[in-house]
């Protein structure tokens, strides 16, 4: 297990998050738990499995939903 | 694709609303309905472009999105040919968004300063000996860096050489320089107003003092409260209910026009945004005061907090003692100071290292026999001498007499409110010395202001002897003073209060002794100097352990609450008026709608704003 902190675009809306964690929910290997997606920060934290998913491909399905990754890290 | 067009919003806005304006201008003048009508289609599509696909990629991962509901209600004026509708409806939507995200960075703009502060390179020492500047993320612990005049301390560290002034305002709030030499601790995020220094990496990254503000200001601002639970879990229903309500409205009264009216005015927006703007606000403007409020719930407890108890040490006093009066009696003085700092030296108390202070230079012999009397003192043999070092019961046990002028002596330094240190040597007493602390300068008008503030109870609980604790507790005019306590009974008094006389308690205390009261007090406010599990284990930290900014947090958590309430009110309120307006008169259309709905949006955000310039007064 990796923890990832994804740095996003401001967030404006707080139903952005909703779908922000309904599109990292969807992914194989994420701890559903853990996922955290921060409105005022305009952040999400998640613990993800590294077998299974990349932090790629995490960016790439809240890319997906509209919202741009700013910076990422994980660890 | 996609992408492009959700990037190009903005610029999508600022066209459609030239569109609309010009569709306008032209209805007015040259009076083209066609004109005018292709005009508000051109706009409304490009305008619904956005939308529609933030719409479409909600309904992806199965929410019912704001955009939803707008993008339904668009559709709707599309087929009823309401182009002015549509046209105005998906630019006020676009433009809303534009200010919204404007007016919350403002918001958001105290804690990003904070964020900002933060150290990016160093200049690293190699093993060649040259200094590199390298990225922050690449310093280790033990590593030695070259710090120069203006530039940021990179890492938690100890001053290696060199000697500097440093502006710690990123951790204290002070903007006060502070003096460094060799051996100094120096924080991360300040910064070296003059002079260079070298220092060793102590603590990296997120591990750092000011790391770890960072983290918990950040964690504070998405912190939610009950109430804003409750609020994220309707919106999640709230939504989609809406969508329902709209289409058996629809089917009802068979009214397109009225359906999509109603789409419009029940987007949730002002209700799910207004608290969480507050928040963040507050807690911002905590921040850069030196107050750190640990989230939204420590907030809605501390503005109604009824009764402050005060550690007394270091808390309403300085809490470095230092020996006020003394008295010698017989002779041979020189040599039983020696004995008494051969004793204290080997205690950790207080009391202990004010005596050595005091005493300074002097012959120290090896002690025997030692032994503690709980709450008396210590008893222990030097050089065949039987020594005793205590207070006045434990004289007594000891069976010391007392002359008439070492009694008197005792009364008038316990009346000043020292706490006494008596050494009697083979049973005759030789040393009488008086150890008082200092109350902090400006503490009662601290004090005074917190009762302004509604606090009915301010207690101090001290481990001190009564009479200490009475002449402290009539100085600062506080409700009771209560002494000889430990901690154990400090935990107990709270647990009392909080549970038989339903009191909501803040505790304010160092935060290393008093950790069992700090945590069962409804709110534990620790006296950091910016380290430490203070920072971890209370729920508010005051910065540089300065009492002055606890009026300032307790004004402003009140001022928070406030904002919240207001912006509760006016989202609630709009949605109502809104609704009585459908349903009872002629006035509401669906643009009025989302300019209301817009606008009740940017007046929370400018009300959470005013929070950032929030100062006691």
């Amino acid at each position: 297990m990796k923890k990832a902190t994804i740095q996003l675009e401001t967030l404006t809306c707080p139903s952005c998050m909703l779908k922000i964690e309904g599109a990292v929910k969807a992914l194989d290997g994420i701890d559903k738990e853990s996922i955290k997606v921060s409105f005022n920060t305009s952040k999400v934290k998640l613990n993800f499995d590294e077998e299974k998913v990349s932090l790629e491909e995490i960016e790439k399905a809240i890319t997906a939903v509209g919202y741009e990754v700013k910076k990422s890290q994980a660890k | 694709m996609q992408l492009y067009i959700l990037r190009k919003k903005n610029s999508i806005a600022l066209i459609s609303g030239i569109l609309i304006a010009t569709a306008f201008i032209n209805k007015w003048t040259v009076g083209n309905i066609d004109i005018f009508t292709w005009l508000l289609v051109i706009a409304s599509v490009i305008g619904a472009a956005p939308i529609a696909i933030q719409a479409y990629q909600a309904l992806k991962v199965k929410v019912v999105s704001i955009d939803v509901l707008v993008t339904i209600a668009v559709a709707g004026a599309f087929v009823i040919q309401n182009f002015e509708e549509s046209a105005i409806v998906t630019f006020l939507f676009l433009f809303g968004a534009y200010l919204e995200q404007r007016t919350l960075n403002k918001t958001r703009s105290a804690i990003k300063e904070l964020t900002e502060m933060a150290p990016e390179s160093a200049l690293k020492q190699m093993e060649d000996g040259e200094f590199v500047e390298v990225e922050v993320e690449e310093v280790d612990v033990g590593d030695v860096l070259l710090v120069k005049t203006g530039a940021k301390i990179p890492v938690d560290g100890t001053v290696l050489s060199g000697e500097g002034s440093i502006n710690e305002a990123s951790i204290t709030g002070e903007s006060i320089p502070v003096k460094k030499e060799k051996g100094s601790f120096v924080y991360a995020g300040t910064i070296l107003d003059n002079g260079t220094i070298q220092i060793v990496a102590d603590r990296v990254g997120e591990d750092t003092t000011f790391g770890k503000i960072i983290e918990l200001v950040e964690e504070a601002q998405d912190s939610k409260s009950e109430a804003e639970r409750f609020i994220d879990r309707f919106s999640k229903y709230y939504t989609p209910a809406v969508l329902v309500l709209s289409f058996i409205i629809w089917l009802i009264s068979k009214d397109i026009e009225l359906a999509i009216t109603i789409l419009v005015l029940g987007c949730p927006g002002a209700l799910v945004i207004g608290v969480p703007v507050s928040n963040v606000a507050g807690i911002g403007n905590g921040a850069r005061h030196g107050v750190l409020l640990k989230g939204s719930e420590v907030i809605s407890d501390f503005s109604r907090v009824d009764t402050m108890i005060f550690d007394k040490t270091g808390t309403l006093t300085l809490g470095n003692p230092s020996v006020a009066e003394k008295e010698y009696y017989g002779d041979n003085i020189k040599e039983v100071l020696g004995y008494l700092a051969s004793i204290e030296r080997e205690s950790d108390h207080l009391l202990a290292k004010a005596i050595l202070e005091e005493i300074g230079e002097t012959k120290f012999s090896p002690v025997e026999d030692t032994k503690v009397v709980k709450g008396g003192g210590i008893v222990a043999t030097l050089e065949g001498h039987r020594i005793a070092v205590g207070n006045v019961a434990l004289m007594e046990r000891e069976n010391v007499k007392l002359s008439e002028k070492a009694k008197a002596s005792i009364d008038r330094f316990e009346k000043k409110g020292n706490s006494l240190v008596l050494t009697s040597v083979d049973g005759e007493l030789k040393v009488l010395m008086g150890v008082r602390d200092q109350v902090r300068p400006g503490i009662k008008e601290d004090l005074r202001r917190l009762k302004k503030l509604g606090v009915k109870n301010l207690i101090m609980l001290s481990g001190d002897n009564q009479g200490t604790v009475d002449l402290v507790g009539r100085e600062l005019g506080l409700t009771e003073a209560y002494g000889n306590m430990l901690p154990e009974d400090k935990s107990a008094y709270v647990k009392k209060l909080i549970e038989k006389e339903g009191k909501i308690v803040a505790f304010i205390g160092d935060g290393v002794n008093d950790s069992p009261s700090l945590a069962l007090a409804n709110i534990g406010i620790a006296m950091g100097s910016g380290t430490d599990v203070a920072i971890e284990t209370s729920d508010v930290v005051l910065m540089n352990s300065d009492f002055s900014k606890l009026p300032h947090a307790l004004g402003l958590t009140k001022a928070i609450a406030r904002n919240m309430k207001q912006n509760i009110v006016i989202a609630v309120g709009v949605v109502l008026i809104l609704l009585a307006g459908v349903l009872f008169s002629e006035w509401v259309n669906m643009s009025i709608g989302m300019l209301v709905h817009e606008g009740s949006i940017l007046v929370v955000i400018l009300n959470g704003m005013r929070l950032l310039r929030y100062r006691l007064r």
